[in-house]
C-alpha cells in the first residue's frame, strides 16, 4: 500500500533531452515544434494564439480607445506625446456629459423602455412558439413562411402606415407604441424569438406532455407546468437578446416612443441622448456659460458620453457573461 | 402482372388514406393550435400585411396631410420616377448599399467561420476569447458606431486603406475598389458585426460528432480534407443562416443612411411626404429581399446523391407503370375488336 501511494519520480525532460542520442533529439524537437498525431505542435499553437490575440485586439481597439480618451483632459488631447495613457485620472468629462445627458433620469427611462417590451416579448413569443411547435393545424407552414419573410423584410417598409395608425390611436410618444406590437408578437426581432422558442419546444419530448395529459393536465396547464419550466435556457436567451436590442435601438425608438419628429414626449433613452449629444451639449453649455462652469465640447467628452450610454449594458454583460456567451448554445438554433 | 397488383393495392391504400377523417382529438388539437398562435396572427395582420398593402397604396399616391385627415391623390408610379429627380444621392446610396452588402456579408461569414475554427481547437482561455468576440453585440448600435467612426476609432491607423485602394483600382472598376478599400478602412466595423455569427458557428462546430473525424483520420484523410468533406457540409445550413442574419442586420441597423434618408423624406413637407417615402421604402425592401433571395438560392442545401437516385428510380417506376397500363388498354381494345369481329 505504501508503495502505491508514493508518487512516481518526476521526469526531468530537459535532462532526458540532453542525454538522448542525436537522432532521438532531432525527433523530439520535431515533435515539439510540429506536433504529432496526438497533440498539436508548438508552431501551430503559436500561430493560432497569435491570430486570436491579434483579432481580439482589433475587436477591443475601439473600446480601449474610447476608454482612454474619455479620461483625457484638453491638454492631453492636444499633446502628441500622450497617446494612450492620460496624464492624470480626469473625471470631469464624465461629470459634464452626464449632466448634459441627464444620466440618471434617462437611464431609468431606458430601463423601462427596454425592459417592459422585453418581458412581454418573452411571454408572448414563448406562447406563440409553443403553439407552432406543439400543434398541427392547417396553414401552419404558411404562417411560418410569413414569419420568416417578415424577418427578412426591413421594418421601414411598414413604418409609414404604422406611424399613421399610431398617431390615429394617439399613442405616438407613449410607451404603448412599443408595448402594443410586442403584445401581438410583432416587436423588435420577435420573429427570431418565436423561432428560438419553436426550436426549443420541439425538442421537449412529447411523451412528457402525453403523460401530463393522462394525468389530467389541460393544454394551458401542460404549457405552463411542463414545457415552460424546461425552456429556461431559451427564456434567458430571448430575455438577454431582447433587452440588448431594445436598448440599442435608435430609429424605431425615436420614431414611436420619444416622438422626436412631432412634438415632444417625456420618454428618452441614453442612446437617443447620445445621438443628439452634440446639439444638446452645445445648447446646455450656452445656458451654463453664464454661470461659468461649462467646458467646450471635445472628443473626450463625446467619448465619455458614449461610454456612459453603453456602460449599463457592459456591466450587465460582465455580470452575466456566462449566460450571454452560452445563450446561443442553449437556444438550440444549431440543433442537437 | 405482379406489378399491376402492386399498383392497384397502392391505389386502394391511397383511397383508404383519404377516407380517414381527422379524429376528435386531432381537431381539438388543431383548434388549440390556432388559439396559441392567435396573438401572432392578429399581429401579423395588423402590423404586417395591412400596413404592407397600405404602404404600397401610399407609394402610388401623393399623400397630403390635412388637419382633418389624409388626402390621397393618385399618381401611378410617379413617386418612383421622382426619386431619381428629387434625391439623386438616394440612388447612389442604394447602389453603394448593394455593393457593400454583397461584398461584406460573405466576408463577415467567412471571417466568423475562421475565428470559430480557431476557437474550436484545444485552446486555453477560450472563455476569455469568446467574451471579447461577443462584446460588440452588446455595444454596437447606430449612434455609438457613428460616434466611434467620427473619432476614427474604428480604423486602425497602421492599416493604410489608400494603398490598398490604389492597388485595387488598377485591377477593378473604381466603385468596387473603393468599397473594398472602405472595408479595410473600417475593419473593426466589419468585424464588430460578426459577434453572433461566431457563436453560432462555434456551437455548430462543437456539435459535430468527433468520431467522424477519427474515422476519417483512420482512413488517411488530412485535416484539409476533413474540413471540406466533414465540417463544411455539416455546418452548411448555419452558413445560410448567418448570411441571412448578416444581411438583415446590416440593412436594418440605425447606422444605415438609407433608412435615415427615408425617415427625413417622410417629414419633409409637401414635396415629398408619406407617399414618396413609401416609394423609397418599397424600392429599398425589394432590393434587400432580392439580395437575400440570391444568397439563399446559392447556399440552399442541395439534395444528396442518394436521394436524387431514389427520386429517379421512383420516376422510372411510374413511367413503366404508365406504359404497362397503355399496353394493357390497347390489348383490351384489341381483344374487344377481335371479339366483335368473331361475333360478326
Amino acid at each position: 500500500m505504501k508503495q502505491k501511494s508514493q508518487k512516481p519520480p518526476k521526469r526531468n525532460f530537459i535532462q532526458e533531452f540532453k542525454n538522448s542520442p542525436p537522432d532521438v533529439k532531432k525527433e523530439k524537437a520535431r515533435k515539439f515544434f510540429f506536433g504529432s498525431k496526438e497533440s498539436d505542435g508548438f508552431c501551430k499553437l503559436f500561430i493560432i494564439y497569435a491570430l486570436l490575440i491579434c483579432i481580439g485586439f482589433i475587436y477591443i481597439y475601439p473600446m480601449l480607445y474610447m476608454i482612454s480618451s474619455s479620461f483625457m483632459t484638453l491638454d492631453d488631447l492636444l499633446d502628441t506625446s500622450v497617446q494612450w495613457i492620460p496624464s492624470k485620472l480626469n473625471l470631469d468629462n464624465y461629470i459634464n456629459s452626464a449632466r448634459s445627458m441627464e444620466f440618471w433620469s434617462s437611464f431609468l427611462k431606458s430601463v423601462v423602455i427596454a425592459g417592459v417590451p422585453t418581458i412581454i416579448n418573452v411571454i408572448v413569443c414563448s406562447f406563440v412558439g409553443y403553439g407552432f411547435a406543439r400543434f398541427e393545424f392547417k396553414g401552419k407552414y404558411l404562417c411560418m413562411g410569413i414569419l420568416i419573410f417578415s424577418y427578412i423584410l426591413p421594418s421601414i417598409i411598414t413604418m409609414m402606415p404604422t406611424y399613421v395608425l399610431y398617431s390615429n390611436m394617439k399613442i405616438v410618444g407613449h410607451l404603448t407604441a412599443f408595448v402594443l406590437p410586442s403584445l401581438l408578437g410583432q416587436g423588435l426581432n420577435c420573429q427570431l424569438f418565436i423561432l428560438i422558442f419553436y426550436q426549443f419546444f420541439r425538442q421537449v419530448p412529447k411523451v412528457l406532455i402525453e403523460a401530463g395529459q393522462v394525468d389530467g393536465a389541460g393544454y394551458l396547464k401542460s404549457y405552463l407546468r411542463i414545457s415552460l419550466p424546461s425552456a429556461a435556457p431559451a427564456i434567458l436567451t430571448v430575455f438577454l437578446f431582447s433587452i440588448v436590442w431594445y436598448w440599442n435601438e435608435s430609429y424605431l425608438t425615436q420614431m414611436y416612443v420619444t416622438g422626436a419628429f412631432r412634438g415632444t414626449s417625456i420618454w428618452t433613452t441614453l442612446i437617443i441622448e447620445l445621438k443628439d449629444f452634440n446639439t444638446n451639449y452645445s445648447s446646455a453649455q450656452q445656458s451654463a456659460s453664464t454661470t461659468g462652469v461649462s467646458q467646450n465640447n471635445n472628443e473626450s467628452i463625446q467619448m465619455a458620453a458614449t461610454m456612459l450610454s453603453i456602460l449599463p449594458m457592459l456591466i450587465m454583460y460582465f455580470v452575466l457573461q456566462k449566460q450571454f456567451v452560452e445563450s446561443i448554445d442553449n437556444a438550440g438554433i444549431t440543433g442537437e | 402482372m405482379a406489378e399491376k397488383e402492386v399498383v392497384e393495392t397502392k391505389k386502394q391504400k391511397k383511397e383508404k388514406m383519404k377516407k380517414i377523417k381527422p379524429g376528435r382529438l386531432a381537431k381539438r388539437e388543431a383548434r388549440m393550435g390556432y388559439v396559441f398562435v392567435l396573438p401572432w396572427i392578429i399581429g401579423a395582420l395588423a402590423f404586417l400585411i395591412v400596413p404592407l398593402c397600405q404602404s404600397f397604396y401610399y407609394s402610388l399616391n401623393r399623400v397630403v396631410l390635412n388637419p382633418t385627415g389624409m388626402k390621397f391623390v393618385f399618381r401611378g408610379f410617379d413617386n418612383y420616377a421622382q426619386i431619381s429627380v428629387q434625391d439623386p444621392t438616394f440612388l447612389t446610396d442604394l447602389a453603394n448599399y448593394v455593393v457593400t452588402t454583397v461584398i461584406s456579408a460573405p466576408v463577415i461569414v467567412v471571417f466568423a467561420l475562421i475565428i470559430a475554427m480557431l476557437l474550436n481547437g484545444k485552446i486555453k482561455c477560450r472563455g476569455l476569447f469568446r467574451l471579447i468576440y461577443f462584446l460588440p453585440v452588446i455595444v454596437v448600435s447606430g449612434p455609438v458606431m457613428s460616434m466611434l467612426t467620427g473619432q476614427g476609432a474604428t480604423s486602425i491607423s497602421s492599416v493604410d486603406a489608400s494603398t490598398i485602394q490604389r492597388f485595387l483600382e488598377g485591377v477593378l472598376p473604381t466603385n468596387i475598389a473603393e468599397t473594398i478599400a472602405n472595408l479595410f478602412g473600417n475593419m473593426t466595423q466589419t468585424l464588430w458585426y460578426s459577434g453572433v455569427q461566431i457563436l453560432i458557428f462555434l456551437s455548430a462546430l462543437q456539435k459535430i460528432n468527433p468520431s467522424l473525424y477519427e474515422a476519417a483520420k483512420i482512413d488517411g484523410g488530412s485535416s484539409w480534407e476533413c474540413f471540406w468533406k466533414i465540417t463544411l457540409p455539416t455546418i452548411k445550413p448555419m452558413i445560410l443562416l448567418n448570411v441571412v442574419y448578416s444581411i438583415v442586420y446590416m440593412s436594418n441597423n440605425g447606422n444605415n443612411n438609407i433608412i435615415s434618408s427615408i425617415q427625413t423624406a417622410m417629414f419633409a413637407g409637401t414635396t415629398k411626404g408619406y407617399g414618396y417615402a413609401s416609394a423609397m421604402a418599397w424600392l429599398y425592401s425589394v432590393i434587400e429581399t432580392v439580395i437575400v433571395a440570391v444568397f439563399a438560392l446559392i447556399l440552399m442545401t442541395r439534395k444528396d446523391i442518394y436521394q436524387k437516385q431514389v427520386k429517379k428510380a421512383k420516376k422510372e417506376a411510374k413511367k413503366q407503370a404508365k406504359v404497362l397500363k397503355k399496353v394493357q388498354r390497347r390489348e383490351m381494345k384489341h381483344e374487344a375488336k377481335i371479339a366483335k369481329a368473331t361475333k360478326a
